[in-house]
């Protein structure tokens, strides 16, 4: 019996409300034979959104290389999967809560969260660490201000209550998030290597159980209406509030400790979260992975909220809920679990043989027995959404602003120590808010080049290896060339992860783009995945999850593109708190690495001297490598290094800034710079803090890494001859005002 | 037979773990305990954890109070037996009564987690009979409601009786009298905003929670023996 039917698309013009092209709504009707009804056209609609079928960008990705010998789960499930050896495996996963947070900065923020650790906790992972990248425009009036406060509390709020310590992340202001502000999250889990899991629906006859929070308004049409169109010029974001779902983090707490307990005894079969498109995306998900049917009684669903129609129950977004797929034989034992953790666990469905021409149908019924409310293949919820190949174009200034060049423009010895003054900025106003100790398992936490973690936790096996993990992004680098600007982040990150003594294994990116119906935003993605599928080729690294958030533009001006980049390494043995940024008094600084001068995409060029154009370095990816190979080996070595830190945004200015800072001791350098070579952020340089210089210098040599004697440090005062000399005192003060100042708040004591 | 501490888990308990790790770090015993049980048997001494008990609804250990547990711990503390309530686990003893004052948001209404200086104020607690008077703890804070309060009646009481156990030596959130940790009139109940467990390991930056927690194991073996924990 078909589903019942409401009229033809001519009619209604439904498809168009819920997001869905002409072009699409009559691709399903050639799919299902016939019209799709409104519940049928609402699951097209969230699955086949931007947010959840890749549509824009899937032709590019694929163009990302993710094999590695550590890759135990790549891209295209809920998180990326790695091997860490002694018999532990690593999940991670980055994702964006971009427009969520944009209309509710709080509730945006806590939700995304909440999302990402579903992910991390379906794949069978304790998870163990949060780290935020954050974009806002200048907080400088109240709106910029609320949504700083209110993205920080909601992290705070829902991170530290879920008891999920957040170790790092980063934070930039720029004019071009200001009314389309970017909230990345990412979530990194543990697990004994044989709890890995998959989100498949096998067994034919086995129970499909609705884990969690009931089942409300909230967040209908996240996917699509939100996440996946830009902010209108009218300013009126506040209509899409409902769009909005609002969390609950001990429901969440209780959620992992749950499913966590059930993997380990081994009730479920699989399990899945309900995030973007709710009940549908998990419902088809698993049914499409595992080439089954499912049925899906919808009135069995736990509802929040009286009358709920079909289309609601079947595309809330309401927050802390998981699918689990249950031999029939262990629903009792799995309801005993539920309910010592206070879990609410509901039989809502069955896994389905495929049909007659081996297609696996998810239908929703009225009823167990009841009417047919929607039948549609599994897959083609899943897999068959449009594939775009959209037109691509460069900007069509993209030659004139590499004439713009603002290496030689004009700059006074005088201006240097100002300049640096200017860029410092402790971050610890946000990251105080974090809980970032708890597990201990914290040796490096927010502050330093990478997170390090102990890789410890409940139900591990004993290791005595270390995760070190940093989140980085560069939209001045990427706005200038998006290909090069993405390399280069590539490697950095791979870069902060190796100065903690780590080995690179494993690369997730959250894409923040803006509109894909516009040429040059697409030619921005294509650019950027050509520019990371180089570097991570080169450097050996697998790209093992990402995330592509489309539509962030506001009055039709797009965001600078922003790859954010998430390097997770590897520690073969742990034992000793790595050297941090901080120098060491009576210390040589050695530089390695060379200086390419040019200052296109610096801060200096961008941030103090408004100058946006110019062409932008390359990086030199084999000596890069190099580079990487040499600071794991020195790392390693007990007592060679003093200090270590990346030189990044800023270039040596904010590098030596920044390690006079954390060290509370100064430095002289002496090589006779110019204003280009203290500014320039060319990559793939790192500032050493050693007694052994000589024995440094030859370890460099070695390994073919340029090598230089720089300066000494000692004293309180940061002295590069002829350009700058600031006293730690000034600099302290500048470093602590610049954050609470900008947000209108009073110094720190 | 080593000492056997039991940690009280409430669903929203997080730091549960790493007190466990923490003693047995020490060398000492210890177990979870779920908040359902209502004996408590063969235990030395109780830990109430840091965390979100029952997600700190209505007010942090306000629920808390009155999960079946807390009879049991009520009738382990009357007995002599050392309890400590770290962070969340103060707020549910402060609520249940055990402790008296209350810890209300932090002057600054805002969550805090970092590494404070903390004055060792009164040796008489079952917390720091192993310290020197005086001596100052480098120890981490993590918490939105720690800012301890009560009437002057109350506070008047703490001094007089020597129960202000630590006191922040810079004052991160507003407590009265710039208290960190008071004890009860006997000396065996101790609640602190400070997280003892977080200060074990050097390869995490810092140990000066090791002191804290050996007191509680010499407490635990010189107590006189709760270990039936009444029923």
């Amino acid at each position: 019996m078909a589903p019942p039917a409401d009229g033809t698309l001519e009619e209604t013009g439904l498809h168009r409300a819920l997001g869905l092209t002409d072009e699409e709504a009559a691709r399903i009707a050639e799919i299902l034979g016939r019209p799709a009804n409104h519940l049928e056209l609402a699951m097209f609609a969230v699955m086949w959104s931007e947010h959840c079928s890749y549509k824009s960008s899937r032709l590019h990705l694929r163009r990302l290389p993710t094999q590695g010998p550590d890759v135990l789960v790549g891209p295209g499930e809920n998180a990326g999967v790695v091997d860490a050896g002694d018999g532990i495996a690593v999940a991670l996963r980055i994702e964006s809560h971009n427009h969520p947070s944009a209309v509710e900065p709080y509730q945006g923020a806590a939700t995304g969260v909440g999302g990402i650790l579903r992910d991390i906790f379906t794949m069978g992972a304790r998870p163990v660490a949060l780290m935020d990248p954050l974009f806002f425009g200048p907080p400088d009036d109240a709106r910029g201000r609320w949504l700083v406060e209110g993205v920080v509390a909601g992290i705070s709020g829902y991170g530290n209550s879920v008891g999920v310590p957040t170790v790092g992340g980063e934070l930039t202001f720029a004019p071009t998030y200001a009314r389309n502000p970017l909230v990345n999250v990412l979530c990194l889990g543990v697990m004994p290597k044989e709890r890995l899991v998959l989100g498949r629906a096998s067994g034919v006859g086995n129970l499909v159980v609705l884990l969690g929070a009931t089942t409300g308004r909230d967040g209908i049409g996240g996917v699509s209406v939100l996440a996946s169109t830009g902010f209108a010029e009218s300013g009126d974001d506040g209509a899409k509030r409902p769009s909005v779902q609002v969390g609950d983090p001990f429901e969440e707490k209780r959620l992992i400790e749950a499913c966590l307990e059930l993997l380990d005894r081994q009730l479920v079969v699989g399990v899945q979260d309900l995030g973007g498109a709710g009940l549908t995306c998990a419902t088809c998900e698993t049914a499409a992975r595992a080439g089954t049917g499912m049925d899906v009684d919808v009135s069995a669903v736990p509802r929040r909220q009286p009358a709920m129609e079909p289309f609601e129950v079947m595309t809330s977004e309401s927050q802390e809920r998981m699918l689990a797929i249950v031999a029939p034989g262990d629903l009792g034992a799995l309801q005993e679990v539920c309910r010592r953790w206070e879990v609410r666990a509901t039989a809502i469905g069955t896994v389905t043989a495929p049909d007659a021409g081996g297609v696996g149908r998810l239908r929703v019924l009225d009823g167990p027995e009841g009417m047919v409310l929607a039948d549609v293949p599994a897959t083609s919820l899943a897999d068959e959404a449009p594939l775009y190949d959209r037109p691509l174009a460069p900007p069509a200034d993209v030659e004139h602003r590499q004439v713009d060049e603002a290496t030689m423009s004009s700059s006074t010895a005088a201006d240097c120590g100002e300049d640096v003054v200017a860029m410092v900025m402790d971050s610890s106003w946000v990251w105080r808010q974090y809980d970032h100790m708890l597990f201990l398992n914290t040796v490096v936490g927010p502050g330093g080049d990478a997170a390090v973690l102990r890789l410890a936790a409940p139900g591990l096996p004993p290791s005595r290896r270390g995760l070190a993990i940093s989140t980085d992004s560069n939209p001045r680098w990427c706005a200038l060339d998006p290909r090069r600007g993405t390399a280069a982040t590539v490697a950095e990150s791979a870069l902060n992860v190796a100065c903690a003594g780590a080995r690179p294994v494993a690369l997730v990116n959250c894409l923040n783009f803006g509109n894909p119906e516009h040429p040059e935003v697409m030619w921005q993605l294509s650019e950027c995945v050509d520019g990371m599928a180089e570097a991570c080729l080169a450097l050996g690294i697998p790209v093992i999850g990402g995330n592509v958030s489309l539509y962030n533009e506001s009055a039709g001006t797009d965001i600078d593109p922003t790859p954010v980049v998430a390097v997770l390494g590897v520690i073969e043995r742990l034992e000793r708190r790595p050297p941090s940024m901080g120098l060491v008094e009576d210390h040589g600084l050695v530089l390695l690495g060379t200086t390419q001068r040019t200052l296109a995409g610096s801060r200096w060029a961008v941030e103090r001297r408004g100058r946006r154009g110019g062409t932008l370095f390359a990086v030199d990816l084999a000596a890069h490598r190099r580079l990487l190979d040499l600071m794991v080996e020195l790392v390693g070595q007990q007592g060679l290094l003093g200090s270590v830190h990346d030189v990044s945004g800023g270039g040596l200015a904010l590098g030596l800034a920044e390690s006079v800072l954390a060290g509370g001791v100064g430095t002289r350098i002496s090589v006779g710079w110019d204003h280009v070579e203290l500014f320039s952020e060319s990559p793939g340089r790192v500032l050493l803090g050693t007694r052994h210089t000589d024995e440094v210098l030859a370890q460099a040599a070695a390994a073919s890494v340029p090598a230089a004697v720089i300066g000494s440090t000692g004293g309180d005062r940061l002295i590069v001859e002829g350009l700058v000399d600031l006293t730690m005192k000034e600099l302290t003060d500048r470093w602590r005002r610049a954050l609470p100042e900008a947000l209108g708040e009073p110094a720190p004591a | 037979m080593s000492t056997r501490v039991g940690v009280v888990v409430f669903p929203g308990s997080n730091c549960e773990h790493d007190v466990v790790r923490a003693l047995q770090g020490l060398g000492a015993g210890a177990e979870l305990v779920w908040h359902d049980r209502r004996r408590l048997e063969r235990l030395d001494a109780l830990v109430l954890p840091g965390g979100f008990a029952h997600g700190d609804y209505l007010r942090p250990g306000a629920l808390a109070r009155f999960s079946p547990v807390m009879d049991a711990v009520a009738r382990f503390a009357a007995d002599g037996g050392p309890v400590v309530g770290i962070c969340n686990g103060f707020q549910v003893l402060t609520e249940a009564g055990l402790l008296p004052g209350a810890l209300q948001k932090n002057a600054g209404l805002r969550f805090l987690c970092t590494v404070v200086p903390v004055v060792v104020s009164s040796t008489r607690s079952a917390l720091t009979g192993h310290l020197e008077l005086g001596s100052v703890l480098e120890l981490p804070i993590n918490h939105f409601e720690g800012n301890y309060t009560g009437d002057e009646a109350t506070l008047a009481q703490l001094r007089a009786e020597d129960r202000v156990v630590l006191r922040y030596a810079v004052n991160p959130n507003g407590s009265a009298d710039d208290i960190a940790g008071i004890c009860n009139e006997a000396g065996n109940v101790v609640g602190l905003m400070p997280h003892p467990e977080r200060a074990c390991d050097p390869l995490t930056g810092r140990t000066d929670g090791q002191g804290l927690l050996r007191s509680l194991l010499s407490a635990a073996v010189a107590a006189p023996s709760p270990a039936l924990g009444g029923g």
